[in-house]
């Protein structure tokens, strides 16, 4: 075992870097981590998380006793095989499991590491974590010859006014707080956004007791009939949507399709929506509006991929069909950065069907062994299906039509959307950047994660990549033990 | 009644108690501090810098800050990460839960 306590600290006796650290114990670090261990490499397996699954396969903490856990998941049976891999190989002495570790950095090591800025390629990594919650976190750091980054996604979020009203919460953040804590945020859920996360969220709302009079969502499933050939190779994705359309029917929830939530209305918490029809381009139409009450609102438009730490090691990436950022991967899930591996929805949104295969192909390759061809033709077939999901569920660009000028855009700042009209009209700024500079915008605790897309369409710019070189809060204290760079 | 805990066929552990402002609420073991005011009803338990507007948990997976919280004194903890543990007492943030410092 490579971790130790302090970065500054010595190393215990004996202690190398293992084969292969997985940062995120999703679908898809999870996955690779069983399969790597499996194929005989020593994995290290970090996650921000107490328990393994990641926000998919997220579960209740063992002490609320949950006798059926898999009534709130689809596919719960494919953790439940990957979590006894997981004991089996912990027990074993093949995988360190670090829950609770949220690495915020990861440098090169070893001979790179002392020639930084030469051209050769690293031959060890040290990923650097807080471990543990406030106030006894500590530095914790993992040192490794190869590195999967499965870190996900977090939800997108396009501004309305009222937006920041509590009671309005994120769809998928509706769906964590269920699925862990066994909680609703209130009892009448409307559900809006786009994406076929909402479907998912109203069901397992309706089942666990919420009224969800409507799912409100911005696209047209006319959107999918472009794309029958992606649809008929995955039958099973078929049945997954029947299910939830089943489970919606069941509890007598309405789909309004090609609409949108275009405010949120109450003065302490929500206590109505404003729902209104949308044209092609998601501009809502004028005398369309109606209003729905309610005591929530669960709201998301989409994942967007969590990129930071792979971005800080110089990783390329490309703009997926959803219109958001993700890394360029080979087909061995390589990143272009040679030593670094990458999984599941970092290379674009495609669901834990996907991660799961692919962190099983980016085991194999890790450990030099042939992935057979299911995993290949299953990751071709499963991303062919996410491209044609995503460009289904690309934001309109009239979206910003709801957005008006007193409306808040960025949370933590509280900067509303006519300042940043301001600063891209008035003062000229011609990308998130220089709105941020100007505003504020993006500026505050969440760094911009939830702002951030909807920024970069008032700045008429394409989301740029992720760049902030501590991806979670980083006690000073833990920067100050940190070793002096060679110069 | 339909309800989360039916759902799962939960058979918690008993439940201990925080408080809140104050008020005593029960926690089950292992909600999160966001999760056990959910359950009591409570969505807001912040209020802005600069508008003094009341957030609470928005995100639910620690990535939008919104929840922020004062815990045993110590401000800006993240509710929707924090374990709630027997005893604790959590307050609602005003600003940047720093009024102590009178800066």
């Amino acid at each position: 075992m490579s971790e130790r306590a302090s970065a500054a600290g010595p190393a215990p006796a004996g202690a190398g870097p293992v084969d292969l650290a997985v940062v995120g114990a999703g679908p898809a670090g999870l996955a690779a981590a069983v399969t790597a261990a499996g194929l005989g490499l020593r994995v290290t397996l970090l996650d921000a998380g107490d328990r393994p699954g990641g926000q998919f396969y997220r579960h209740p903490a063992p002490g609320l006793g949950a006798a059926r856990p898999e009534a709130l998941h689809h596919g719960w049976a494919q953790f439940a095989t990957r979590e006894a891999a997981l004991r089996a190989h912990e027990s074993a002495g093949r995988i360190t499991y670090l829950p609770l570790h949220h690495v915020w950095t990861i440098v090169p090591g070893g001979a790179a590491g002392d020639r930084r800025g030469h051209a050769a390629p690293a031959t060890e990594w040290i990923l650097h974590a807080v471990a543990g919650h406030a106030p006894e976190e500590r530095a914790a750091t993992v040192t490794a010859r190869a590195v999967l980054i499965a870190t996900g996604a977090y939800e997108r979020q396009l501004p309305f006014p009222g937006w920041t009203l509590p009671g309005v919460v994120g769809a998928g953040g509706a769906q964590a707080m269920l699925k862990a804590g066994l909680v609703l945020p209130g009892r009448r859920v409307v559900v809006a956004g786009s994406g076929p996360l909402l479907l998912a969220v109203a069901g397992s709302l309706a089942a666990a007791g919420a009224v969800v009079p409507a799912v409100v969502e911005a696209a047209a499933y006319t959107a999918y009939a472009g794309r029958v050939p992606a649809l008929l190779r995955n039958p099973g994705k078929l049945v997954e949507a029947a299910t939830y359309g089943g489970a919606l029917a069941r509890h007598h929830v309405r789909l309004l399709t090609r609409h949108a939530v275009t405010e949120a209305h109450g003065t302490d918490r929500v206590e109505a929506v404003t729902v209104a029809r949308l044209d092609r381009d998601w501009r809502p139409l004028p005398g369309t509006g109606r209003r729905i009450p309610c005591d929530a609102l669960a709201v998301g438009h989409g994942l967007v991929p969590q990129l930071e730490l792979a971005t800080g090691l110089g990783c390329a990436t490309r703009t997926g069909p959803d219109g958001t950022v993700a890394l360029v991967l080979d087909a061995e899930q390589r990143t272009s950065v040679p030593g670094i591996w990458s999984a599941g929805e970092t290379g674009g949104i495609g669901g834990a069907q996907l991660a799961l295969t692919e962190g099983e192909l980016a085991a194999h390759s890790i450990a030099g062994a042939l992935p057979g061809s299911r995993l290949t033709r299953g990751r071709a077939r499963l991303r062919a299906f996410a491209d044609a999901m995503a460009a289904a569920h690309r934001p309109g660009e009239g979206w910003t039509g709801w957005l008006r000028d007193d409306a808040v855009v960025c949370r933590c700042e509280e900067v509303s959307a006519g300042r940043i009209r301001e600063a891209v009209g008035d003062l000229g700024a011609r990308d998130a950047r220089s709105v941020k500079l100007l505003t504020r915008a993006g500026m505050g605790w969440c760094q911009g994660r939830m702002c951030g897309p909807a920024v970069a369409a008032l700045a008429g710019e394409e989301p740029v990549p992720d760049r902030r070189p501590l991806s979670c809060p980083v006690p000073l204290r833990h920067l100050a033990e940190l070793p002096c760079a060679e110069h | 009644m339909r309800s989360p805990r039916a759902l799962v066929g939960g058979s918690p552990a008993a439940a201990h108690e925080i408080t809140f402002d104050g008020r005593e609420l029960p926690a089950l073991p292992g909600q999160s501090i966001a999760a056990v005011l959910w359950s009591a009803g409570v969505l807001a338990w912040r209020t802005t810098r600069e508008g003094g507007a009341p957030r609470g948990a928005f995100c639910g997976i620690g990535s939008c800050y919104d929840c922020l919280v004062t815990v045993n004194g110590r401000p800006n903890q993240r509710a929707c990460l924090v374990p709630a543990r027997p005893g604790d007492s959590v307050t609602t943030q005003e600003g940047t839960g720093r009024a102590d410092l009178a800066v």
